[in-house]
């Protein structure tokens, strides 16, 4: 006998993020790293465990082996429950039927029997591409003290952004009249995040009935909350205040990541109250040179810095040798910069080395385009890349 | 063959009066991230040693927060595991050990009850990288009944109470003493032995039946030619912290890269982890040559420092050559030098402190200056 969870969460993180181009050729978009050591991952996993929800289903789909590797047994968010605790779901083959996820409503239809098994009274569901911090237990109160069927988290954006999210038009008490998904001219600006919270027995019954519907999407925002708005279901709108950045792009990547440093950065890590944990456990202390010069910057564990490093954001393990540049720039674990070498506005992806020498990104211009490098690539010595690029070794 | 391995929290000899008045010596803070007891532990980690006994006396409280369930250090397991053993008033005297063999005597049970032939004594005195494989194919491969772990040491820099011996073509240990001779590299005993369980079981009964308290003496010294006793030659990095001197400049010296490699890199040294976010450094920020662990937020000058975790340095702050354990915060305008700080400790603006590397000035733990 166990007792009942009040709620789980479903994580969708089986989306490619092909929008992150060479960034995504080996590894799922929520797998991508973040901050120095951190993955994308990491924030709603923390969340959920800051949150005090204990039972967390993963789905994957696209290139999951780095993530599944990551995830792993979940101790390092506390999500190694005797009962609960996170766990993969990728697609399976069943008796009669064997298909990939088709929509983010397709997959966790696929795993209802996941959901059933826990007799949960409500259900969160995630994604897993976005940095923010939100604490999904007040979410829960809210949601149950307006006893809705479905809540879904809200974020105030501007009118020409709200056209690239689903938009919520509500009453003054935040009943949902209205959505929509993309509106060309919106009528408001209050865009979902993409966070819904719904009671366990309608997810259900919405899933089961849409998955009858042979020409549907098979998508939340495109079928299953239209048709619960039309069949006047109780739905509300939770306002969300604070940093959220959905970093599906190279741009809003590394905007991101530079949202973390200086004096009063948007995005605080160090608040002891919400911490962000990471399978990385930092390594040995950074080792910083004689000559090294570091400035408004992040550098994780395990690095040994001799040259220079400004407006940058440096993951684990990191080698800047003597003599390099690092500038405005993010750049992923093990990397290596060797000697003379000088990067700017550049993100370096995982076991990248950059040769002696060599000049990688705009170096001298201001226009901040960003050049991406792709994981294991290796830039040789005296060699010139420049702005706006996507390279990456030939996938065979 | 196999080991189990037992590590003594509390040296005999030669503790860092001022960072034991608080803790233990297996852990005190080393190197930005470590304590005395994670060297031990992976050394026999990295062995693949998994069953440990560590035996505690003096104020064992952060050891036990520190080793947790084990985990860290993947001793966290069904069979065997880390265990700590802290020490228990006998029922007649209330007192708790006072010596080692006493201490030994108290986990008798967990002695017999290892399936292990061998078990590995150690101390947490020093920073070493002992390869317990190799030692433990010494052991063998010599028919061994007891391997002493020793270090050919110059006389300046043997503590008095170590263990001196001399060994023969094989290896065999001839002659042990505690009495050193003052010319001459000496092969000193780094407290660290392997010894064969079922022997150690005989041993530890007969010392108790003699009422014996020198577990030198009763073992080695009075056994050398009974049992065989073999020596091993350590030739890797040894820094004994034996004085708060030694302590300051064995810290110095991880920012030589040399020796960072050879303590860090040599094998996997692991620790608790702390999900401490990467460190920042502000727009003034200025370090050089400095050793620093994560969580840390830098906006003034650091030099020739080692920074433990969650330490926090102001603006116009000059830090040099000085090492600040975890949650040290130092705020602005404040001069530091030569000065080591145990946890949170708290210093606040406008003041200067300095030492030197002979005397460093000690900050205790909590204080706020």
């Amino acid at each position: 006998m166990q007792k009942n969870k009040k709620c789980i969460a479903m994580l969708l993180a089986g989306g490619q993020g092909s929008r992150l181009l060479a960034l995504t050729t080996k590894v799922a978009k929520p797998a991508v790293s973040f901050g120095g050591k951190y993955r994308i991952i990491d924030f709603p996993l923390s969340n959920c465990t800051n949150s005090k929800i204990d039972t967390v289903g993963v789905l994957t789909q696209y290139q999951p082996l780095i993530l599944n590797d990551y995830i792993g047994n979940g101790a390092p968010w506390d999500l190694d429950r005797n009962y609960g605790g996170v766990h993969i779901l990728p697609p399976y083959q069943a008796k009669d039927k064997s298909a990939w996820y088709l929509g983010t409503a397709n997959a966790i239809y696929q795993n209802i029997d996941f959901i059933k098994n826990y007799h949960s009274d409500h259900v969160i569901i995630l994604s897993g591409d976005h940095i923010y911090k939100m604490d999904y237990a007040d979410m829960l109160e809210y949601h149950i003290e307006r006893n809705a069927d479905c809540t879904i988290a809200t974020l105030e954006v501007t009118y020409e952004e709200a056209s690239r999210f689903g938009i919520m038009n509500t009453d003054p008490d935040m009943n949902i009249l209205e959505f929509e998904e993309k509106p060309k001219v919106p009528k408001n600006n209050q865009a979902s995040m993409g966070i819904y919270i719904f009671k366990t027995d309608k997810l259900i019954k919405y899933l089961e009935e849409d998955n009858e519907v042979v020409d549907s999407a098979h998508d939340f925002g495109k079928n299953i909350i239209p048709n619960m708005l039309d069949n006047k279901e109780h739905m509300v709108a939770y306002p969300f205040k604070g940093y959220w950045k959905d970093v599906g792009t190279i741009e809003s990547l590394w905007i991101a990541n530079m949202d973390l440093l200086g004096d009063n950065p948007n995005f605080d890590l160090y608040n002891p109250y919400w911490k962000i944990h990471s399978r990385i456990s930092g390594g040995t202390p950074q080792y910083l040179g004689e000559n090294a010069k570091i400035e408004n910057s992040i550098i994780s564990g395990g690095c040994q810095v001799l040259g220079k490093v400004v407006n940058s954001v440096i993951g684990s393990n990191v080698i800047i040798e003597e003599g390099a540049i690092v500038e405005n720039s993010v750049v992923f674990n093990n990397t290596v910069i060797k000697k003379n070498a000088h990067v700017a506005y550049v993100i370096l992806d995982e076991d990248v080395v950059v040769g002696e020498n060599a000049k990688v990104g705009e170096v001298d211009a201001t226009t901040k385009e960003i050049t991406v490098i792709g994981r294991g690539y290796e830039v040789e010595a005296n060699k010139v890349i420049g702005k706006a690029l996507n390279i990456e070794r030939e996938v065979k | 063959m196999g080991a189990a391995g037992i590590i003594f929290s509390d040296g005999k000899f030669g503790q860092i009066d001022e960072l034991v008045r608080k803790r233990t010596e297996a852990s005190i803070p080393f190197g930005g991230r470590y304590r005395l007891v994670d060297f031990a532990l992976s050394n026999m980690v990295n062995a693949d040693i998994t069953q440990v006994a560590i035996i505690a006396k003096r104020n064992y409280q952060s050891l036990m927060d520190h080793i947790g369930s084990g985990k860290d250090w993947d001793l966290s397991r069904r069979n065997g595991g880390v265990v700590i053993f802290p020490p228990f008033g006998n029922y007649k005297s209330g007192n708790v050990y006072g010596n080692q063999l006493e201490a030994l005597q108290g986990i008798i049970g967990f002695i017999t009850k290892c399936p292990e032939e061998n078990i590995i004594l150690t101390e947490c005195d020093s920073v070493n990288t002992i390869d317990y494989t190799d030692v433990l194919n010494q052991h063998e491969d010599t028919n061994a009944d007891i391997t002493l772990i020793y270090k050919e040491l110059e006389p300046q820099e043997i503590h008095e109470e170590y263990l001196v011996v001399d060994t023969d073509e094989h290896g065999r240990v001839k002659k042990a003493s505690m009495i050193k001779e003052i010319n001459g590299v000496q092969k000193a005993v780094i407290n660290a032995w392997v010894i064969k369980r079922k022997l150690l079981q005989t041993l530890l009964s007969e010392a108790a039946s003699k009422g014996a308290t020198s577990i030198e003496q009763e073992f080695i010294i009075n056994n050398i030619s009974s049992l065989r006793i073999f020596g091993y030659n350590y030739t890797g990095v040894f820094l004994a912290n034996n004085s708060m001197e030694q302590y300051y400049a064995n810290n110095m010296a991880l920012l030589n890269e040399e020796v960072r490699k050879q303590v860090l890199e040599v094998c996997p040294i692991y620790t608790k982890v702390r999900d401490s976010a990467p460190t920042k450094y502000g727009k003034n920020a200025v370090v050089k040559n400095s050793f620093i662990a994560d969580g840390c937020i830098i906006e003034g000058t650091v030099e020739n420092s080692i920074l433990f975790r969650g330490v926090k340095i102001g603006k116009d702050t000059v830090v040099r050559n000085c090492i600040l354990m975890q949650d040290t915060m130092v705020l602005e305008n404040v001069k530091l030098n030569a000065v080591v700080t145990d946890k949170n400790v708290t210093i606040r603006s406008h003041q200067e402190l300095s030492g030197c590397a002979k005397l460093p000035y000690y900050v205790a733990k909590n204080m706020m200056i």
